[in-house]
């Protein structure tokens, strides 16, 4: 026996061996950490080994989209059967490496404009699917069972040691670098510029393997600008509801809004409409949401003291800048923005309201359409109840009173509002018996029906008839009743039970304008706070850059 | 263009502030109202143009659901409807029957 443990010849660190064979084979095209755009698909044929799992940064705004590219014109004879984990599918690069069979195998968050292209590729055996995560729950398994061997990550700048500035959108970086870095893995970033001395260092050198200033700027998407010109009067209206009935009623001083017009709609009355009803400092004090340019008007009036954000958005860089006291700002005065703790914020706040395509008779509610594989992103990580919170808020113990709940043992309750029109494009009602969902699971072999928001989760709808309140409604029927009671003149409202509405309304699971003291007539758009980027931009004092298509003056 | 006329038994005692109102405006997405008051023995005569087909049946429960919500009676209310959501559409009826009963409820 002494001492003959067969565990005792098991190699301990073959990720270690392995990555600096990667590296030697490497030193053929580089000397250094710099290698030249033009290098760049030999090196990655060089540092990447088949059957590989990879990640390609690819966030809500921010890609590294000429790695991408690159990887795509590599050879499939030197590389196939990687393994792609990646949050945002978003650019047709990020396909072409499953149809040319370098990748074949898929773990992701969100395909969006992808979506119809990726159900083609599935169907032809060219993806085979892992799951549809949300943000959170991919990152987390970064650092589980879909740790990177590879990883692609795109920053502003770098110096000569690899150190990176990642600029406003910082982003998913943090997340992909950390889970790479630290399991002997090989990490790539694409910059915009190579520079003596970086602005700040987001990334330490020293994690970075390689760096390559890419040909253009890595690809930026304004997907936070909401043009307040369009927004309208129903949406105000729904607007005043939230305000009133929600965010007064319960306090909300912490909370996270989506980023569809109707929030937006908010944003722009929190200065008008909620400064007359006397609730500055009262409600929504600190918010979780990229810098959404609608947001202006309610900063400089004094309504918002604090806002983590996600990512950036373009054109708001200086504003942002100039206002450090309410966003978070590094020493060069430039934003900080990271994914995950804008997450675990917004997850632990007192509310989330978003809107969604459908919802069904138990307040499931889902953005998948028929024929497209999306996935939701990071929503149903805001969008649901948060289990482990131990800390109380007035709003967040009333929400809790409200709930029926077996047992003797008192608990509070986070708000999950979704606020849709009961009709939404071409006349689709937005209620529905059976969700797409479902018909999606069906098509695609997926192990659940892809729902955003599950109706559990769920405490409020607002449509423009009024707002349902889930927690008062004790059985499922009852649930059923307050959902078609808001469900205005689609077939699912007009099918309600007048009466038992009406039980309904007598208790508050169904509130109608009059109820909480809206008056329609002051739904019109002299209400927003601002009604063009031009307001917007006044507001900032200038400060506010508007890309150019928001630009019509 | 599709024109429906309904006419809808109405409620008693509203007192209107003025004759008539107008308020909204014709566009895509969009509609006007007039209500006006008339003799009509209590009842409502109301009367739609609309640029898209096929929506009788729900334009008479949003209509009918307007007047019961405000009581109105003795009214003939005019629709030029531009192909409005029902949520843009009550929303502009309930504007107009505040103007019309000087927001009494």
């Amino acid at each position: 026996m002494d001492g003959d443990f067969t565990t005792a010849r098991r190699a301990w660190n073959t990720l270690e061996t392995n990555h600096r064979e990667r590296l030697a084979r490497a030193s053929a095209i580089t000397g250094g950490k710099v290698v030249d755009a033009a290098d760049t698909v030999a090196l990655l044929e060089a540092v990447i080994e088949p059957g590989d799992r990879v990640c390609i940064e690819g966030n809500n705004q921010k890609h590294a989209d000429f790695l991408a590219k690159c990887l795509s014109q590599c050879s499939p004879e030197r590389l196939h059967g990687l393994h792609i984990v990646q949050s945002n599918l978003a650019l047709p690069a990020h396909l072409d490496v499953f149809e040319r069979g370098i990748a074949d195998r898929l773990d992701f968050c969100y395909s969006g404009p992808q979506g119809l292209r990726m159900g083609r590729l599935v169907d032809e055996g060219k993806i085979k699917l892992g799951a549809i995560h949300t943000y959170l729950e991919l990152y987390s398994r970064y650092f589980c069972d879909l740790t990177p061997r590879v990883s692609f990550i795109a920053a502003e700048a770098a110096d000569a040691d690899g150190n990176l500035y990642t600029g406003a959108n910082t982003e998913d970086t943090p997340a992909i670098v950390e889970a790479t870095a630290f399991k002997s893995g090989i990490l790539i970033a694409q910059v915009n510029r190579l520079v003596d001395r970086v602005p700040r260092v987001d990334v330490p050198g020293d994690w970075v393997s390689f760096v390559v200033q890419a040909p253009k700027p890595h690809y930026i998407e304004p997907i936070f600008t909401r043009d307040p010109a369009v927004i309208s009067e129903v949406q105000i209206l729904m607007a005043m509801m939230v305000i009133r009935g929600i965010y007064e009623e319960y306090g909300i001083t912490r909370l996270n809004h989506g980023i569809g017009f109707d929030t937006a709609a908010i944003e722009l009355i929190l200065p008008t409409y909620a400064e007359d009803l006397g609730l500055k400092g009262k409600i929504c004090q600190y918010l979780s949401v990229n810098p959404c340019p609608t947001l202006i008007p309610a900063i400089e009036s004094g309504f918002i003291e604090g806002i983590h954000c996600a990512g950036s958005e373009l054109g708001m860089e200086a504003y942002v800048s100039a206002r450090s006291d309410v966003f978070f700002i590094g020493r060069d005065g430039t934003m900080r923005s990271n994914r995950i703790f804008c997450q675990l914020a917004g997850h632990y706040a007192d509310l989330f309201i978003g809107s969604t395509l459908q919802i069904d008779l138990e307040g499931n509610s889902s953005t998948a359409t028929l024929s497209r594989i999306t996935g939701f992103g990071g929503a149903p990580n805001f969008g649901c109840e948060s289990r482990g919170r131990r800390h109380a808020s007035p709003g967040w113990l009333k929400a809790g009173r409200e709930q029926p709940r077996p047992g003797t043992m008192p608990r509070g309750r986070k708000l999950v509002v979704q606020i849709v029109e009961t009709f939404g494009d071409g006349m689709a009602p937005t209620f529905v018996e059976r969700l797409d969902a479902w018909t999606l699971q069906e098509r695609f072999g997926l192990p659940l029906p892809p729902v955003m928001v599950y109706g559990e989760d769920l405490t409020h709808i607002v449509t423009e008839e009024g707002i349902a309140n889930l927690l008062l409604c004790e059985t499922m029927e009852e649930r059923e009743q307050a959902i078609r009671g808001v469900a205005g003149y689609t077939p699912v409202g007009l099918a309600r039970d007048r009466a038992m509405v009406e039980r309904l309304r007598e208790k508050g699971a169904v509130r109608y304008p009059e109820d909480m003291g809206v008056d329609p007539r002051l739904a019109t758009r002299d209400l927003l706070a601002a009604r063009s980027i031009r307001d917007l931009v006044r507001w900032s004092g200038g400060l506010y850059d508007p890309p150019a298509r928001f630009r019509n003056w | 263009m599709e024109h429906l006329e309904f006419d809808i038994a109405g409620w008693a005692g509203v007192n209107p502030a003025r004759d008539h109102v107008l308020v909204g405006v014709v566009g895509s997405g969009n509609l006007e109202v007039m209500i006006e008051r008339a003799e009509l023995a209590g009842r409502c005569a109301v009367a739609i143009d609309t640029s898209i087909h096929g929506f009788a049946p729900t334009w008479r429960r949003v209509v009918e659901d307007f007047l019961a919500r405000h009581r109105l009676g003795d009214v003939r209310v005019s629709i030029n409807d531009g192909g409005a959501t029902p949520a843009v559409v009550g929303l502009r009826l309930d504007q107009a029957a505040a103007e019309y009963t000087g927001g009494v409820r």
